[in-house]
């Protein structure tokens, strides 16, 4: 009975293979993960809809960035830095009765700002309107820089809102909401802040 | 003497045996890391860097047009270029672009469908607006401004 033992396979090769793979799988892809400043488009309106209300002048903090690049708050040349403690000033000014709260009716004041309740500035931040103008031929990354710092002006409100009222960020329950998709109670926090610092941002192209 | 004499000379090979294991180990990394890149762009890109993003999760949601000047002046000219999927085109074939990506997704999930606007910092924002106002049209409302993430400095 001789027993003849299966000859071993070479694995010398598996490498080189392995290494093929690897090196083809190195060029097709890409490891960038997709990022960038959200926002949302009015919708169409129907032509034969009703004129949009008219928004009180106090209640527009009007930002317009030419085409040389330059910054414009409310008429004014300002520096970008500028940007986000003017328009934190304008939102969080809180100078009369806002729009009502959702599940609310009645026209309130805005309890939470800590402004100067100036009233020639906005009413409450759920009716201040930062109009953002641009020219044909300004450039892309100025407009994002601008887009930037008005996202940051709201953040930061709203993780000042969120740490008194939840004791931690805005930002760090919104990054905990990811990990964990499911929490219902968490969603409705995040909820609340968002419609206490609504973000009306509102881009138009000036002519 | 010969005992001694025997005794061969030179390093001993190394044993690669595990060698195709740590190079499987690398190779199922990227497989996992990474994902296929779908087009090749030919605009310029270099995005501008911003700090409030929001990571955008579902590839399958997301279509991407290019913006920026054409890397092969001679044969599309100069001034901001759009691409859509490997070529370029004009603002009006946004329309169809995006059409042609819902036709792919099931009717509930349209909704929550984005369109990412990777523009060049230098391009202008004219361009962008002209995408923005093919987008209203067809009522895609959701809207990325593509860039770098940046490090907060206060």
């Amino acid at each position: 009975m001789a027993r003849r033992d299966t000859p071993e396979i070479n694995a010398g090769s598996m490498a080189d293979i392995a290494f093929l793979l690897l090196i083809f799988f190195l060029v097709t892809t890409t490891m960038d993960i997709d990022a960038g400043i959200s926002r949302r488009l009015p919708e169409k309106q129907p032509p034969n809809a009703p004129p949009p209300p008219i928004i009180k002048e106090k209640n527009v903090f009007e930002v317009f960035v030419n085409k040389n690049d330059d910054l414009l708050i409310e008429n004014e040349y300002h520096k970008i830095k500028d940007i986000k403690q003017m328009a934190m000033d304008f939102i969080d000014n809180g100078g009369g009765l806002g729009n009502p709260m959702p599940n609310e009716t009645e026209k309130k004041e805005c309890t939470w700002c800590k402004g100067a309740k100036d009233p020639t500035s906005s009413d409450h931040p759920n009716k201040a309107v930062i109009l953002l103008k641009t020219d044909r031929s300004t450039q892309y990354g100025t407009f994002i820089q601008v887009q930037n710092e008005l996202g940051r002006a709201y953040t930061t409100l709203r993780n000042q809102l969120a740490k008194e009222m939840y004791g931690e960020t805005y930002t760090e329950m919104v990054n905990k909401l990811s990990k964990d998709k499911g929490n219902e109670s968490l969603k409705t926090k995040i909820d609340a802040i968002k419609s206490m610092y609504p973000e009306i941002i509102s881009e138009q192209e000036a002519n | 003497m010969s005992k001694f004499s025997k005794k061969k000379k030179g390093m001993p090979a190394i044993n690669t045996a595990s060698l195709p294991d740590i190079v499987f180990m690398l190779l199922f990394f990227f497989m996992v890391a990474t994902t296929m890149r779908e087009t090749s762009v030919m605009v310029t890109n270099k995005m501008p860097t911003a700090t409030e993003v929001k990571k955008l999760e579902d590839k399958r949601l997301v279509s991407t047009i290019y913006v920026g000047e054409s890397l092969d002046k001679g044969k599309d000219g100069d001034g901001d270029k759009i691409q859509l999927n490997d070529k370029i085109a004009s603002v009006s074939d946004v329309r169809n672009f995006i059409f042609a990506k819902r036709a792919d997704i099931s009717d509930d999930e349209v909704d929550y469908m984005t369109t990412l606007i990777k523009a060049d910092e230098k391009s202008s924002v004219g361009t962008i607006n002209d995408i923005k106002k093919e987008l209203r049209e067809i009522n895609a409302l959701k809207v990325t401004y593509s860039t770098n993430i940046g490090v907060e400095n206060e």
